[in-house]
């Protein structure tokens, strides 16, 4: 039983699945930057491609009662979590049906009813609040795990060392994802770290971290099970190092003068989707005609997320002032 | 014999009257929980939290390390997984290492969620000068927090305040910070035995008036209320309102006094340029101008950081005096 819980099973609807999360992450995404060029999406505008399967392994190990907390490039964490891609899409938009009321947008997608806590677009700053809610459901005494993403750069910031620090003090049950895509928007990790094997620092604080490749959806999802089921023990915080590659610009602004196109080039050879599908097929396990399939059915749930982001309302003006406080709870 | 019992009063300070708030919350709501530096083994800095740390376990009256930015941050996040977490900053100097967490994310994730996810936080700190404590512990920064929208700022004066307004901001949804003015915590004092919650978000008149409109708020009440003795002997009976809460601004107590004294001074420990004391002058502009016999005056603190030697100190911050001086002249004698 145990095993099971902890090692990836790779049945035909196991692997199908995170095939197709990956696919929808992916699909979802590119739509995203076409729309983005047709100006129905605006402000900032950060994808997911070539990362996919860190949140598609990750959420793998996740209950419905964890919680997750992500950055300001968590399309696919969102996707992966079960945010249906309608009011996802809707929220890009800035509709009043998005999951955030529109009022967030692409950086802040949140969405109570997977206890999806964000969004945050301040580098470093959901790791505080992922302290907060596992130092709640430790106090709680809830087995549930906290699941916080951020990218390597975050690692600069004196909110990662504080977090590091107070997770692993307070033994919390936090699983802590590091997406090391290598580049701090457009600065390279040697350019700004002093150590860049950043698993070692968490190791620093006490805290088991292992380093995975984040282009493997199965590592990710073996790994993710493990230290997540070590999480639920009691064992404390747990710190995936997942190397990754961002195959597209940081942002739509980013005009990538501080990387080789082949370098780029290189990665994409290792994308998760291109690798996964190549794996399944020569094994036997997927055939084309189901990678097929699941593109299909992709396509069409993209297209109806659109549909729905078009069909979808702006909030009233005279709405403006609304959320900025509560009123006094009953 | 007399049928009606004599309401019980007790003696107490400003800082036993905040503890006993804290004893209360804690009783009253197992989520509740205390969290800063040194709230526990030490005491608190200001010995609010002081024996609180025996009564309910290191869980609940928990230490932290001198990390602003991820304790406040925690708080947060314990308050969006169904905590009540009351956040001890030392002081509100200190509290610059969490602007992060308290502006962007404790004011924005309700409206940023579109209406998801409430923080009901409370954070207390310490504010103000008079300790000699030089430019990194004694400045008054609370109303840079009331420019914020998407979290409640309070400041109690008086004990009751004092013993009322943590329980009133834990029982509101939203963040809410209080401070508490380092002077204060040892003004002694009575209150009803069975002091509890008071109401936030309004002003309060503590001294009724009909020549002249004093505004103040923490440390400066009592400044303000000496003042006005001085000008009761002359026959200026000067109205004072403590403001309590700085955000909101309760505007119709401000307005409706000036539009009865027409004239008003405001008195703030913060400096003036882009202060609190410029929003409330200009509150009064739009909303009482025509009222006006006089312009409104403003007693600050001096445009320097609070230096140490006290009679610097002192000559930087507010005094009766000088509350005095301005009031007359807006009166003209």
């Amino acid at each position: 039983m145990i095993e099971h819980a902890v090692k990836p099973h790779l049945t035909r609807a196991h692997v199908s699945d995170l095939m197709r999360q990956m696919v929808r992450m992916r699909r979802f995404e590119e739509k995203c930057v076409e729309l983005y060029q047709r100006e129905k999406i605006r402000g900032f505008l950060h994808v997911y491609i070539g990362e996919e399967a860190i949140a598609a392994g990750i959420m793998q190990a996740l209950e419905p009662e964890d919680t997750v907390i992500a950055t300001y490039r968590e399309h696919g964490h969102a996707i992966a979590r079960g945010i249906p891609m309608t009011t996802l899409m809707a929220e890009m938009y800035g509709k009043q049906e998005g999951c955030s009321r529109g009022r967030g947008g692409s950086m802040h997608v949140f969405d109570a009813k997977t206890r999806f806590y964000g969004g945050n677009a301040i580098v470093g700053g959901g790791l505080p609040l992922a302290v907060g809610t596992a130092l709640a459901d430790a106090m709680q005494k809830r087995a549930r795990v906290t699941a916080c993403f951020f990218g390597e750069g975050a690692v600069a910031e004196g909110e990662f060392h504080e977090s590091m620090n107070l997770a692993a003090l307070w033994k919390l049950p936090v699983l802590f994802v590091c997406e090391n895509n290598l580049y701090a928007m457009g600065t390279a990790l040697g350019l700004s770290e002093s150590e860049t094997d950043i698993h070692k620092k968490a190791e620093s604080y006490r805290m088991h971290a292992e380093v995975v490749d984040g282009m493997d959806v199965v590592a990710v999802e073996a790994a993710a099970r493990k230290v997540a089921a070590a999480i639920r023990a009691g064992e404390g915080p747990q710190f995936l190092e997942c190397r990754t590659y961002r195959f597209r610009p940081h942002s739509m602004f980013d005009a990538e003068l501080y990387r080789d196109k082949g370098e780029v080039e290189q990665w994409k050879k290792k994308g998760p989707i291109e690798r996964f599908g190549a794996w399944l097929r020569e094994n036997d396990i997927l055939h084309a005609a189901d990678l097929q399939a699941i593109e299909t059915e992709v396509a069409a749930e993209v297209e109806a997320a659109v549909a729905f982001a078009e069909a979808g309302t702006w909030e009233p003006v005279e709405k403006l002032s609304t959320y900025v406080t509560l009123e006094r709870a009953s | 014999m007399n049928e009606i019992a004599a309401p019980v009063r007790i003696k107490t300070t400003y800082r036993e009257a905040v503890r006993a708030a804290i004893r209360d919350a804690l009783n009253a709501d197992p989520r509740a929980f205390l969290m800063g530096e040194d709230v526990g083994r030490y005491g608190g800095c200001y010995a609010v939290s002081k024996g609180l740390l025996a009564e309910f376990g290191p869980e609940r009256i928990r230490d932290t390390p001198l990390s602003e930015s991820a304790f406040v941050g925690a708080g947060i996040g314990a308050a969006l997984n169904g905590m009540r977490p009351i956040v001890e900053v030392m002081t509100v100097n200190f509290s610059l290492l969490a602007l992060d967490q308290i502006v962007n994310n404790a004011a924005t994730l309700l409206h940023m969620s579109g209406g998801q996810f409430n923080v009901p936080l409370v954070i207390r700190m310490a504010t103000g000068a008079g300790r000699q404590l030089a430019a990194q512990h004694s400045h008054s920064l609370e109303g840079w927090y009331a420019h914020i929208p998407g979290i409640k700022v309070l400041a109690p004066a008086t004990l009751e305040d004092a013993r009322g307004m943590l329980l009133g901001a834990l029982g509101d949804p939203n963040p809410v910070l209080i401070f508490e003015h380092v002077m204060l915590y040892n003004m002694e004092g009575e209150i009803a035995a069975d002091a509890g919650a008071v109401e936030i978000g309004k002003a309060a008149i503590r001294r009724p008036g009909r020549d002249v409109t004093l505004i103040a708020y923490g440390g400066t009440l009592f400044k303000t209320l000496a003042a006005a003795e001085t000008l009761a002997k002359d026959g200026i009976e000067a109205e004072v309102i403590d403001l309590r809460s700085l955000r909101p601004l309760d505007t119709a107590t401000i307005v409706g006094s000036v539009a009865r004294t027409r004239r008003a001074v405001v008195i703030d420990e913060g400096w003036k340029t882009g202060g609190l004391s410029a929003e409330v002058t200009a509150v009064i502009m739009e909303q009482a101008f025509w009222n006006l016999d006089a312009p409104v005056a403003r007693v600050c603190s001096a445009e320097v950081p609070i230096p140490y030697p006290r009679h610097l100190e002192q000559a930087a911050l507010p005094q009766p005096e000088a509350i005095v001086a301005a009031a007359r002249a807006t009166i003209g004698r």
